[in-house]
């Protein structure tokens, strides 16, 4: 055992900039595979919503990919795509399928009849009434799901570093191999820290996206 | 396309026919204990900690807004991440403490975190959800404390509980595999071997086994919960 010490300030100090790029780049992982995964699962939802049988077997397809374990989707992908971000995204996007489809049906089943029919009765079409009723209505489940799938992406882009990707996951990584604690101690508490500020900011734009959830009852 | 899948198929039912990946310390019976034991391990200390908290804060209502934001922050710690800081302490630990299993140490902590979010969380909407009218009853014909929460407000939780057990099981048995990048055991070696020696078979085999064992988890708690969930129906009327 040397007596270097374990976390070791000054390699931080500086390597700020790398820290930076790499954060940047666990980001935009994270932001490409919510964003295609959501605008699929809404796909993926609509037809759920206008066809109901189609309900078990997609939530049974997503549910299979969800227990394939990342490592190996990874690892499967490669002799495919190569290791590439393109892999990576495959298999991110593909473990945010089950939970938002699950929670935008959720989400617009949960809508009370009384505003379903008020919509009915006002003469919008079954169009705009998902638009402008029952999705508005339903953001707040729709965001829940969104806040899980951003986590948990988060925490499974640090796995896409053994495939040669990985955002903040490079760090820990590199730091395993390399025997240097510093590194992989930096990488994993920058990109739990990652996803707390994510979940912190789900849960503050929630707020101010359905302001009526939250108005102060002045009278007793 | 579709003659490389049947091609990958038939590499995959032949590596399950091999009679060398039954036998020994790489062999099936071998490492699907390990994932077994280490995820039914995990699952009771996860167990032990979070069911008296949700128990807790469910019948006091005392810190629950608290815990539950704690816990839920909890969820947000990627296991990979966590093991890799688990690691290094579990070195100190092994080294200064009894010679165990570092990448056993490591992977067991992880799994214990992951599984108490959800564990807590569900017992606690469980017994919140439980209707008041029914603990007053209870109250009104003179059970204590501890016997509403043993006599009324545990069977009537168990069902939202146990979903939350099925949720942690079945991502400790799915994350569970990590543990391999570690050196640790498991279903995840094959994986971590077929991806070193571009073996697709073995991965592949790795891949299937977790992904049943998982599956078979969501399943086998799906009855459990039915089950329970009928019976809660009757007592509650």
């Amino acid at each position: 055992m040397t007596d270097r010490p374990v976390i070791d300030w000054r390699w931080i100090g500086s390597h700020l900039d790398d820290l930076w790029d790499l954060t940047v780049e666990h980001i935009v992982l994270t932001v490409i595979a919510v964003g295609v995964g959501f605008v699929l699962s809404f796909g993926l939802a609509l037809v759920i919503l206008r066809w109901r049988p189609a309900y078990g077997p997609i939530t049974a397809i997503a549910g299979i990919m969800y227990t394939i374990p990342s490592l190996a989707l990874f690892a499967l992908l490669v002799p495919i795509t190569g290791l590439s971000t393109l892999t990576a995204e495959i298999a991110l996007v593909s473990y945010t399928l089950l939970i938002l489809v699950r929670t935008i049906v959720i989400g617009v089943d949960g809508v009370p009849v009384d505003a379903r029919e008020a919509a009915d009765g006002m003469g919008f079409t079954s169009r705009g009434r998902l638009l402008r009723v029952e999705l508005p209505l339903a953001l707040p489940v729709i965001v829940a799901g969104l806040r899980i799938a951003t986590v948990t992406t988060i925490g499974l882009v640090t796995v896409s570093a053994l495939i040669g990707q990985g955002g903040l996951g490079r760090l820990i990584n590199d730091g395993l191999q390399r025997g240097f604690p510093t590194m992989t101690i930096t990488g994993a508490v920058m990109s739990v820290l990652l996803a707390i500020v994510a979940d912190v900011l789900f849960v503050l734009t929630l707020r101010r996206l359905t302001p009526w959830q939250h108005v102060r009852r002045s009278d007793p | 396309m579709i003659e490389g899948i049947l091609t990958d198929l038939a590499a995959v039912m032949t590596w399950f026919g091999d009679p060398v990946n039954w036998t020994g310390r790489d062999g099936i019976p071998n490492r699907l204990t390990e994932h077994i034991v280490m995820c039914l391990l995990s699952m009771v200390g996860a167990l032990v900690v979070a069911v008296p908290i949700g128990l807790y804060i469910g019948h006091t209502g005392r810190f629950a807004t608290v815990t539950v934001n704690i816990v839920n922050i909890g969820r947000a710690v990627p296991s990979y991440a966590l093991m890799a800081v688990l690691y290094p302490l579990s070195i100190a630990f092994v080294v200064m403490g009894p010679g165990a299993d570092i990448a056993f140490l490591a992977t067991f902590l992880a799994m214990v975190l992951l599984a108490i979010p959800p564990i807590v969380t569900n017992t606690w909407a469980g017994i919140r959800g439980v209707d008041d009218d029914l603990r007053e009853a209870a109250r009104g014909m003179g059970m204590r404390g501890h016997e509403v929460l043993r006599g009324l407000e545990i069977p009537l939780a168990l069902p939202v509980l146990l979903v939350g057990v099925r949720i942690a099981t079945v991502q400790v048995i799915a994350t569970a595999t990590l543990g391999a990048v570690f050196g640790g055991g498991g279903l995840g070696r094959y994986i971590v071997q077929g991806f070193a020696r571009q073996d697709d078979a073995r991965l592949w085999a790795g891949a299937i086994m977790v992904a049943a064992l998982a599956i078979l988890a969501e399943v086998g708690f799906g009855w459990w919960i039915r089950r329970v969930d009928r019976h809660a129906i009757v007592t509650r009327r």
